[in-house]
């Protein structure tokens, strides 16, 4: 088998069986391997295809919601432990934002904020707003691209409000929301104004992409 | 067919409250659960508050909203150093539970008989979520087996009290709320060893009639366990085959649910006939069946009409033997 597939295999093993030794094992071997490289690319290479298919896993029912936030930790925490992949390729060509509506249910969050983080894209982290305090930070701030995580359905409602605010003051950020209502309901994105939507938190980088990409256009 | 409708916020409209006040006194829920009852010819009296209830007995902060459930605030749990200190409340020093008791008792005068009146209990297994934050939860889950299984016990102990509580004041069942336990959320594995054993010591302990409810995550994966919890009958959600729940449960526990309440609110009378329609004709036959959201609590924003016309649906399509069942089959 292909040596990048096995370490592939490996690290998916590792972060599936929450085994923070084997991970970290493992993720040593492949920082070696790509160390004459010494590129974050490929580490990254490595790391964001296995969250993106453990994400995936969770969509099907294979992996659970536990186990692919754990897994989004460990490579947090391992990516931050390696010197040579401390400082990341920041990516953003526009200022992403990211923030829960409403509720502390802060989960739906950082797990996207993992997945972002380890693609080279930073998100500014505002945290627990309401939909007037949220829109305030986003137009103080500039913020191109707005990813809303919500858990209850007024929550997501609120994004309607929140879209009405921006709008009436010339704003046009884009919003892309995810969270349970959204996944419950395929058309709630739209009737609440957002732009996007994610059934899992990894794809949200393919849609921070696409958007970035129309408007580099 | 036996209709749940579980709606709680529902009664708020009904007496011309805001959700904040009609939670504020036992009387509000009584008359709302009774009107509820007779305007959506409901087979049950759902004394359900709202799930932050139990750890506002813990001194939690409340977040009210004018069109959702009362959420709760910061959790209490910030370090998991400082489990070991906590003592769980007393139900009966808690004016956030006591009001629950009192429409219970309320109710059970109101009923008797007639109706099932349903209490409600978080999980120890799922109340952490909101004590300490989804994501230090999941930590302390996988990393911090000592604090864990101390917390366990803590809860255990508040869960079983609540429980035996809730009957004491009149409730004829309870309902065992754990989407924690979901395979969707904690892999099975990790479950067989954690949420599957504190669900057996709880519900073997409660004095009454158990139902587990999954609050709209799956359960499908872990079927041929849930019997052995001691529960009769168990919450499904709208994300799993109501056909092949059926089969996994069928003699075992009778399955609750499952239609979609987040849809539910921009569902014509229409769609909500089709949609009890449905549910009726997969899991209805043979019986064990009582239809019901998915999710254990109405959203606010389901209008009036949709609860009518699925109530009117359930009594044109779920009278047995169910006949029409084999005339539509193909």
């Amino acid at each position: 088998m292909e040596e990048r597939q096995v370490y592939l295999e490996r690290f998916e093993n590792a972060l599936l069986s929450l085994d923070w030794l084997a991970a970290r094992k493992v993720f040593s071997e492949i920082a070696e391997h790509v160390k004459g490289e010494g590129s974050i690319a490929d580490v990254e290479g490595f790391i964001v295809p296995v969250l993106e298919k453990i994400g995936a896993g969770w969509e099907t029912g294979e992996v659970s919601l536990s186990q692919v936030y754990m897994s989004g930790r460990i490579c947090e925490v391992l990516l931050g432990e390696n010197t040579p992949v401390k400082t990341f390729a920041v990516k953003n060509t526009q200022k992403i934002a990211i923030a829960v509506l409403e509720d502390y249910h802060l989960l739906g969050k950082r797990m996207v904020k993992s997945v972002l983080l380890a693609n080279g894209l930073q998100p500014v982290d505002y945290g627990t707003k309401s939909a007037p305090e949220l829109a305030a930070c986003v137009i103080k701030d500039g913020i191109e691209i707005l990813l809303v995580s919500t858990l209850m359905l007024p929550s997501a409602l609120r994004v309607k409000e929140l879209r009405k605010i921006l709008s009436d003051s010339g704003n046009g950020v884009k919003i892309v929301v995810g969270g349970a209502p959204f996944r419950f309901d395929e058309n709630l994105w739209k009737a609440v104004g957002a732009d996007a939507t994610g059934k899992r938190a990894s794809d949200a980088v393919g849609l921070v992409r696409k958007i970035m990409e129309e408007k580099n256009v | 067919m036996p209709l749940f409708l579980l709606v709680t916020m529902h009664g708020a409209r009904e007496l011309g409250l805001s959700i904040k006040d009609y939670f504020s006194k036992p009387e509000h829920v009584v008359e709302g659960q009774l009107r509820m009852r007779a305007k959506y010819l409901n087979d049950c009296i759902y004394n359900f508050y709202y799930a932050a209830a139990e750890v506002e007995a813990w001194g939690m902060d409340i977040l009210y909203h004018a069109d959702g459930p009362p959420n709760s605030g910061a959790p209490f749990i910030t370090n998991p150093d400082d489990i070991r200190k906590l003592k769980p409340p007393r139900v009966k020093d808690c004016p956030c539970l006591v009001k629950v008791l009192d429409s219970a008792r309320a109710l059970k005068a109101g009923v008797g008989d007639d109706a099932p009146i349903l209490g409600v209990v978080m999980s120890p297994f799922s109340v952490p979520v909101m004590q300490m934050g989804f994501e230090r939860y999941i930590e302390l889950m996988f990393e911090r087996p000592d604090e864990f299984n101390h917390l366990m016990t803590i809860n255990e102990a508040f869960c079983v009290e609540w429980a035996n509580a809730q009957l004491e004041a009149g409730s004829t069942a309870i309902v065992y709320y754990d989407p924690v336990s979901s395979p969707g959320i904690t892999p099975k594995n990790k479950f067989m060893r954690s949420g599957f054993e504190t669900a057996k010591r709880v519900i073997s302990r409660i004095k009454g009639p158990t139902a587990i409810h999954f609050a709209s995550e799956r359960c499908l994966p872990i079927s041929s366990e849930l019997p052995a919890t001691g529960a009769g009958a168990v919450g499904v959600s709208c994300v799993e085959d109501l056909v092949l729940l059926k089969n996994a449960f069928k003699q075992k526990m009778a399955l609750v649910g499952n239609l979609n309440g987040i849809e539910m609110c921009g569902w014509t009378s229409r769609k909500a006939e089709e949609a009890v329609k449905d549910a009726i004709k997969k899991a209805g036959p043979g019986g064990g069946f009582i239809l019901s959201d998915n999710h254990g609590e109405i959203p606010f924003q389901v209008p009036e009409d949709v609860l009518l016309s699925i109530s009117e649906a359930v009594r044109k399509w779920g009278e047995y033997p169910l006949t029409w069942v084999q005339d539509d089959a193909p």
